[in-house]
């Protein structure tokens, strides 16, 4: 048994070793941050992750969409229904053809998806010079590249870190801009960008906004609420499946205690 | 193998049922009197694992298919409804998504246990092929199924595997156009994608059946790689192997519920959780983890490859390289005859032993080089690593069966070597 178990580890060890490999393309690596939402038992700030949401809304939705998030999902944050229908109302969704078979236009409600900030693509290049404010329901997920070197990146996975390093990148991003070194004209610099030319102006800047909780709106603070908020929107299943994993891996290791008494006591009689 | 006689059974409607269908007859026959040696380690416990993630993976795909739209334009957002929006769409996703990894490494195991403790010889040389047909369903399988989500990683995975058709001379071009069922991965290539995906487990299950059947005729293999000798050498399957194999798969499925709730993403590349854009292609294409390997020795075929120059007068390099991917998979369907050693068990072949692990530690190194960009020491590395691949097959092991002295055998399983030794 012993052997079986260290042969196991050790070409698990090995075939993980092979799999994160293909994880680990490219790029600065962001510093780790600490986040609430890490490890086995992490859950979301609820309040960073409000304030990020008042970041996005006042900030970044002028840009940058959030096309897979539902108003209605919002309640997770802790925000109530009249909050939430009064969030939702201040958005104008396209809706129809009516009984005269006209588009018209009306109040977002809780059910929609949160609303664009341009019609297509192709209205979005045409108001940035060319490039694409990309989506923000996936993107902590879409550019979770790893933490490094590829024992240190399997020790942070299995440790349940998870695609935190999808939300250090968005932190980094934001807090990487240097206006001192050189750059392409319309590009700004930013350390953390493949390639260091971004065509994103830095977008925060001190009280940028005025937090309702009354937190000081430093460019740091905005930086991780805004991180934290779209971790949630990337992985709003994340609290559920920890708790629920926590449940299940008890019930696996009862369940292996079981199996192991019973298989022992089943061969007691075999002769080796 | 012969068991106990079948059992009256006592139940009238069981005995019912049994005269006309003999289906608790055959139960019995392949299981409670089934005898297997007892000697088995748990190594012998990764087809029943196997066995676990195929089902686990078929139940799950099942459910998925109710909520997921293959067409190009909804796919990735019907994924994400999914993920969001289906109640615990999460969890049967998840289940799915990790559980092709983890089927792919219990197999990998499978196969490795099969290569040291010489499964595949004599008389199970078709278990072993059926083994070897089913493997490469499975990755066809895994490769449509991950298309569908259509990701970048899906879409241009798609393009860069299903191009390499194109090298086969003659027809290569129409193969690419009946794949693709159109000039390039579209929608149709979506649509018969899924098709298959839902197809082709079912084939691989009748096919696992067919395994097992073959197995049940020879009876399994064990460590010392000799025949039971009588029923002291044996232990019926059930209850004896069942109690040990249940074992085994709470282990496994304890590992794959890790991977669920705590690192679903790890096994994954995040380029995947962009939507498909056939203007942007990704910075490094890289295929799932199971296929690097055999990726590895596909790119090693490069034009200034020392593989390839010897043949570089019969084929251009891309065909080279995609005849070397397919024949490092065919080759282990022909294992049983490239190896012309008598003794099945490495315990008893101390040369072959190390080659094997040897071996093992190359295909590993394969998929390490196979997930790096193809630059500097990697390329060299890879020329190295597939030229040992099918050194290993081709000269190695016939070579070394000829020569290698083997330890002596035990006389049987239950008596150990110190009587072998006499």
């Amino acid at each position: 048994m012993r052997k079986f178990i260290v042969s196991l580890a050790a070409v698990a060890a090995m075939a993980f070793g092979a799999a994160s490999s293909a994880n680990a393309a490219g790029g600065v690596h962001s510093p780790q941050e600490k986040w609430s939402w890490t490890g086995f038992f992490g859950s979301f700030d609820k309040a960073s992750a409000q304030r990020g949401f008042q970041v996005y809304q006042e900030v970044c939705s002028a840009c940058h969409g959030l096309d897979l998030v539902a108003y209605r999902n919002l309640d997770a944050l802790g925000y109530n229904e009249a909050e939430i229908k009064a969030i939702a109302a201040e958005a104008t969704v396209i809706d129809g053809p009516n009984d005269e078979g006209e588009m018209f236009e009306r109040p977002a409600k809780p059910s929609d998806r949160f609303v664009s900030p341009f019609e297509n693509e192709n209205a979005a290049r045409a108001a940035n010079d060319g490039a694409y404010p990309p989506d923000f329901s996936l993107l902590v997920k879409a550019r979770a590249t790893g933490h490094g070197n590829i024992p240190y990146n399997f020790t942070q996975w299995m440790a349940g870190r998870g695609t935190a390093s999808g939300a250090d990148y968005v932190y980094a991003l934001l807090t990487g801009y240097d206006d001192t070194q050189p750059v392409a004209e319309g590009k700004y610099w930013n350390a953390y960008f493949p390639g260091h030319a971004i065509s994103m102006a830095p977008p925060l800047s001190e009280d940028a906004v005025e937090y309702a909780d009354g937190t000081p709106a430093t460019l740091e603070q905005m930086s991780r609420d805004i991180s934290t908020f779209l971790a949630w929107a990337s992985e709003p299943e994340l609290e559920q499946r920890k708790s629920m994993g926590l449940m299940v891996i008890l019930f696996l290791v009862v369940l292996l205690g079981l199996s192991i008494a019973a298989k022992r006591r089943r061969w007691a009689n075999v002769k080796k | 193998m012969s068991g106990a006689p079948a059992p009256e059974f006592k139940n009238p409607v069981v005995r019912w049922i049994d005269v006309r269908l003999p289906v608790f007859t055959y139960i019995h026959n392949e299981y409670t009197g089934f005898p297997v040696p007892k000697n088995l380690n748990y190594f012998w416990s990764f087809g029943g694992m196997a066995m676990i993630a195929l089902i686990g993976m078929i139940v799950s795909g099942i459910i998925l298919a109710m909520q997921y739209t293959p067409h190009v334009d909804y796919a990735f957002e019907s994924v994400e409804r999914i993920m969001r929006d289906v109640n615990y769409g999460w969890l049967i996703r998840y289940i799915h998504m990790n559980g092709a990894s983890m089927f792919f490494i219990v197999v990998y195991i499978h196969i490795f246990r099969g290569m040291y403790f010489g499964s595949y010889k004599q008389p199970r040389e078709i278990i072993w092929i059926l083994g070897v047909i089913i493997f490469l369903l499975m990755m066809g399988t895994a490769f449509m199924g991950y298309v569908l989500p259509w990701g970048q990683m899906s879409f241009w995975g798609a393009t860069v595997i299903t191009n390499l058709f194109s090298a086969i001379p003659v027809v290569g071009d129409f193969i690419v156009t009946l794949l693709w069922g159109g000039f390039s991965v579209d929608n149709p290539t979506l649509n018969r994608f899924f098709a298959l995906h839902y197809l082709l487990p079912f084939v691989i299950l009748g096919l696992v059946i067919l395994h097992i059947i073959a197995m049940h005729i020879a009876g399994s293999n064990n460590p010392d790689g000799i025949d039971p000798k009588g029923p002291q050498d044996t232990v019926m399957f059930h209850p004896y192997m069942t109690a040990k194999d249940l074992t085994a798969i709470v282990v496994f499925v304890l590992a794959w519920a890790f991977f669920v709730f705590y690192a679903p993403n790890y096994m994954g590349h995040p380029d995947n959780y962009i939507p498909a854009n056939p203007l942007s292609t990704p910075a490094h294409i890289v295929p799932e983890w199971y296929f690097l390997p055999f990726y590895a020795i596909l790119r090693a075929f490069t034009e200034d490859s020392f593989l390839y120059i010897p043949i570089s007068w019969l084929m251009d390099a891309k065909l080279a390289g995609v005849l070397a991917m397919f024949a490092s998979i065919a080759l282990l369907a022909v294992l049983p005859w490239l190896d012309t050693s008598k003794v099945r068990s490495c315990r008893y072949r101390p040369v072959y032993k190390w080659l094997v692990i040897v071996f093992t530690i190359d295909v590993l190194f394969l998929g390490y080089l196979g997930g790096k960009p193809a630059e500097g020491w990697y390329v060299t590395a890879s020329y190295w690593a597939t030229f040992w691949y099918f050194l290993h097959l081709l000269v190695l092991t016939p070579v070394v069966g000829w020569f290698e002295r083997p330890k002596p055998l035990p006389a049987s399983i239950s008596k150990p070597v110190l009587d072998a030794a006499e």
